[in-house]
């Protein structure tokens, strides 16, 4: 099922002159999500970025039905909606787009009530690894080392793992992405859509201001930490786990980018020394070995 | 339709510019040399702000009355065919 660009609809789901920070990650992500379903669904938006993005009412930048909930309510009121516009006879996606805060710390109960009823939601985590539209707090998400506001000397605590904790819930359909492979989330949230149940896609989207990189380099951070090794592309689809085709080759630990590449474009890392970056090294072998094992339990 | 009166302030509808007008934002302006455009789309499918258009003809237009100057287009072009030139005060 390959998609090519020619294929995308070009509609403006997103209008232009929106409140996003230039190179915003969110924005990139929405459009392909909207792409993916061709304008044809509903989102869900919980506090954060995405809900100051779409500029002053009484005009929106998002081109779809959206709602806009508090924090930790996402989930929860996407279920409601879901069940609503099904009894109306609507088959149509209901989609929550949550950042990582909502969804790792604040709404976290909410989201694994959902997952663990089965909701037919696709519930996307946009994950720019911190509360950013409050300043860059370090959130559940955020990795280890990095800076934020509230840590300052990097953070010392692991990020939580989240699409391995949702596959735990024994959902149908698991996923990660990235902004930087549009085409193999594209493809991701196509195959999500023809699945009934509760759908959970960890997208990362890497924010300029808040990871403290060039505003040009949005997509370049993302294709680095892929080509790194750092994020890893997979896929888990009704009892079958597969490495996705981006990340494929990094299984072989020599074809990937040394991790430094990655970590010095992006001022929160520019505490990590060479020390440090051995152990990281490490997380990444034991992350990999985990998914890979994964791979071969459910084949 | 009188208890309907206060849906026009939770009701908002897609519209350019809900933020102004961003192109003022812009720092750097992205000029495609066009003759040397392969017309691959990938600034139009990166461009965060969705101020690029890819026409009929594979050839890309930036609105930019709204293009904010972030360099993404110009750093995804395959053949580095986007140069960002200084904006000048005018
Ligand atoms: C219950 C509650 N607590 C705190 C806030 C303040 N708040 C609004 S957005 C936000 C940060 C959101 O972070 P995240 O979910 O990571 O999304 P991002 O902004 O990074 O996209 C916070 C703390 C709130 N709106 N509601
Ligand atoms: S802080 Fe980051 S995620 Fe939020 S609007 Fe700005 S660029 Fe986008
Ligand atoms: S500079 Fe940024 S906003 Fe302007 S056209 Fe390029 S990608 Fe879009
Ligand atoms: S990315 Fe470069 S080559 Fe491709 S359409 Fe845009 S300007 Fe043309």
């Amino acid at each position: 099922m390959s998609i090519r660009i020619d294929q995308l609809p070009r509609d403006k789901f997103i209008m232009p002159g929106t409140a996003a920070c230039p190179g915003c990650p969110l924005l990139i992500g929405l459009r392909q999500v909207m792409m993916a379903l061709n304008g044809k669904m509903s989102l869900v938006i919980p506090a954060g970025c995405s809900s100051v993005i779409p500029g002053m009412s009484p005009a929106t930048s998002y081109g779809v039905p959206t709602i806009h909930v508090p924090f930790a309510s996402s989930p929860a009121v996407a279920s409601g909606l879901v069940s609503a516009v099904r009894m109306r006879g609507n088959n149509g996606p209901v989609v929550v787009w949550a950042g990582d805060g909502a969804s790792s710390d604040i709404g976290f109960a909410a989201l694994s009530g959902a997952a663990a009823r089965n909701e037919d939601l696709i519930y996307i985590l946009a994950d720019n690894e911190a509360y950013m539209n409050t300043g860059i707090q370090a959130s559940g998400t955020t990795p280890w080392m990095a800076w934020t506001t509230t840590s300052p000397n990097g953070k010392t605590e692991e990020r939580k793992e989240m699409a391995l904790i949702m596959l735990m819930h024994k959902i149908p359909y698991v996923a990660t992405a990235s902004i930087a492979y549009p085409l193999d989330f594209i493809a991701k949230v196509r195959k999500a859509s023809q699945i009934r149940g509760f759908k959970f896609i960890h997208l990362y989207a890497p924010c300029p201001p808040g990871l403290k990189f060039d505003d040009s380099y949005t997509v370049k951070i993302a294709q680095l930490a892929v080509e790194t090794g750092i994020w890893v592309l997979w896929e888990y689809n009704q009892g079958k786990l597969t490495i996705s085709p981006p990340s494929a080759m990094y299984k072989d630990k020599s074809k990937r980018k040394p991790l430094s590449e990655y970590m010095k474009l992006q001022g929160r890392f520019s505490k990590v020394g060479e020390d440090a970056m051995k152990i990281y090294e490490a997380k990444i072998d034991a992350y990999w070995n985990t998914i890979l094992k994964l791979s071969e339990l459910y084949k | 339709m009188a208890d309907l009166e206060f849906t026009k302030y939770l009701l908002s509808r897609p519209a350019p510019g809900s933020a102004g007008a961003t192109g003022t934002w812009r720092t750097y302006r992205p000029v495609v040399n066009q003759d040397k455009c392969i017309k691959c789309g990938l600034c139009w499918l990166y461009c965060p702000e969705d101020t690029i258009d890819w026409l009929e003809d594979k050839s890309v237009r930036i609105n930019y009355d709204y293009c904010k100057g972030c360099g993404v287009c110009a750093e995804v072009c395959p053949v580095k065919v986007i140069d960002m030139v200084k904006e000048t005060v005018v």
